[in-house]
């Protein structure tokens, strides 16, 4: 008897350790990559000049002459972060609202996997899909040499960030008490009216939380962009061909060296930091939607 | 149990699957024994791909020996091997005069880069200046060149990239080019200009294929021939850099001899350059 307790006892220890060691994989690799990051961004910055390298409007890293300039990048970046969301917030939004709070269920039941299959395809697929449907589509109908430009990129991200914001929405409106809308219903309010001034505000930090999802998402992205935007360092237009953030770094690291290689470890850097934002951000609203 | 069971077959498999992987290394033997050491190269960054191909053919006849390669550009290239910092100099030009007095140059490689349109594209044919002026932006709709009333979109590759620098240097348009994208590969770009009536393009001429079209330049259309010929204008040589009057060591001169051997060829073909005419 004692010693089986003895024993159990000591299983027990192991699994703790085991479970700790697990929880340090984790950290350990966010630190590593957060410190190699910062080690191997920071000399080009330091010999570029941190106003120059943030600030510039040209990048040409191979030019006899080189120039580092990453303002074209982060622009891009931001501008087409910004318009997928305009885009893909209130369609997603309306999306959540309808399997929420709508739907029949039969059909709730075909639509909800048909998100989530949505936000499980690849993001190579949607680049694939919008090179070969979206690319000569956005060509023909604007009359435009090429297609590949920060339109198309917008409409190919607005349509990647939708899944996280449909299923966050989804459950923040799902956690809206009952009686709320049964009050709602009481005083005589339609359906349309109950959820657009009871559960949406009553769901609204669950909300933001799945638009700063939405954003880090958008962020991200390189694969499907940099098959859609043309990746010429373009100051954002919308019919022009632009670089994201993501995309500098892909586009060119297969053949840098030297400086060229540097400064693309700190555009990373620069992105990893944007991304460490969204982060808080999304922390923070996590945290006030508890209270 | 049942979990158990699976669980120990799945690494059963995996672990069968990569001892499987192990043994196909092991079974190639044979070729020059006793040649071991290393050759150091160093130079252009165009011939990347070349010199992995011609690495590669090498090291499976000599497993003991081993190449390095070292990106560092022509110029680099060229400086290092006549400072002696490395045995062979790689550059993806010819030598100038004054380079020409130490050192010997030696082509290993043609450099053939197609000019490739859509194939409802009705131009046939561009000159070297049209090409220059198109991607300079200074021509911009294919009337202008004999085709259909539209505007060009010139389709490139990637900062760093061999074909790129290469296409730009001969055609004079370094870092003056006004691409309306950068692609990260040759199949890239093929398939974009494939898909766009509109697009111009460049490639090496080994991956193109028939799904787009190439335009001659200056009349003359790019094969294997009018480029060991000179006769096509868009290609430029891979040369092998070497102390005149130097030894080169056992190695070295071993692996040179390969790389310049008709033996190579095939290596050469697969890496998308054109072989030398011997």
């Amino acid at each position: 008897m004692n010693k089986a307790k003895k024993l159990l006892g000591l299983f027990e220890k192991t699994m703790h350790i085991l479970f700790a060691a697990c929880g340090l994989v984790a950290v350990a690799f966010v630190l590593i990559i957060t410190g190699y990051l910062i080690i191997s961004g920071l000399p080009a910055i330091k010999e570029i000049g941190l106003k120059e390298f943030l600030l510039g409007k040209v990048w040409a890293s191979t030019a006899t002459d080189p120039r580092f300039g990453i303002l074209p990048f982060i622009c891009t970046s931001v501008y087409g972060t910004l318009a997928a969301i305009v885009i893909g917030v209130p369609v997603g939004l309306l999306c959540a609202i309808f399997l929420a709070k709508m739907a029949p269920k039969k059909i709730a039941a075909v639509f909800r996997p048909a998100v989530d299959l949505l936000a499980g395809i690849p993001s190579v697929v949607y680049g694939l899909v919008g090179m070969i449907l979206l690319v000569p589509a956005v060509r023909e109908a604007f009359g435009l040499a090429d297609g590949a430009n920060l339109f198309s990129a917008i409409i190919v991200l607005a349509i990647m960030i939708l899944p996280s914001i449909i299923s966050v929405s989804e459950t923040a409106l799902c956690a809206v008490p009952k009686e709320y809308e049964e009050a709602s219903y009481a005083l005589g309010a339609t359906k349309t009216e109950t959820v657009f001034k009871v559960v949406l505000p009553a769901a609204k930090s669950g909300i933001a939380a799945a638009v700063v999802l939405g954003i880090g998402r958008a962020i991200g992205e390189a694969m499907a962009v940099m098959m859609v935007a043309g990746n010429v360092a373009n100051m954002p237009s919308l019919f022009k061909s632009v670089r994201f953030l993501t995309t500098a770094v892909a586009s060119e690291m297969a053949y840098s060296s030297g400086l060229q290689r540097q400064a693309l470890f700190s555009i990373a850097l620069v992105l990893f930091i944007f991304i460490m934002l969204i982060n808080v951000l999304l922390n923070f609203v996590i945290k006030r939607e508890k209270k | 149990m049942k979990k158990i069971l699976s669980l120990i077959l799945a690494i059963g498999i995996t672990a069968a699957a990569l001892v499987g992987c192990g043994e196909e290394k092991t079974e190639s033997n044979g070729g020059t024994e006793g040649l071991s050491g290393t050759v150091s190269t160093d130079g252009s960054t165009s011939m990347e791909t070349v010199i992995e191909f011609l690495k590669e053919g090498f090291t499976e006849k000599n497993k003991n020996v081993k190449v390095t390669y070292n990106p560092t550009g022509s110029s680099a290239g060229i400086q290092a091997v006549s400072e002696g910092r490395c045995d062979i100099g790689l550059a993806s030009r010819d030598l100038k005069d004054d380079e020409k007095a130490e050192l010997t140059g030696t082509v290993v490689a043609i450099d053939g880069i197609a000019i490739i349109v859509n194939k409802e594209n009705g131009v046939k044919n561009l000159t070297l200046e049209q090409i220059a002026k198109i991607y300079k932006g200074e021509i911009t709709n294919w009337k202008d060149v004999g085709g259909a009333d539209a505007q060009i979109a010139c389709i490139g590759r990637e900062a760093g990239s061999g074909t790129r620098d290469g296409f730009e240097s001969i055609t004079e348009t370094e870092d003056a080019c006004k691409y309306s994208q950068e692609l990260t590969s040759t199949g890239d770009v093929i398939q974009t200009v494939a898909n766009n009536p509109n697009a111009i393009g460049y490639a090496s001429l080994a991956s193109v294929k028939d799904t787009v079209k190439a335009v001659t330049v200056d009349g003359v259309e790019a094969t294997t021939e009018t480029i060991q010929s000179g006769e096509y204008k868009v290609q430029r040589n891979f040369v092998m850099v070497t102390k005149t009057g130097t030894e080169l060591s056992k190695v070295a001169q071993a692996f040179f001899d390969f790389a310049t051997s008709g033996e190579a060829d095939s290596l050469i073909e697969e890496a998308g350059a054109v072989p030398v005419k011997r």
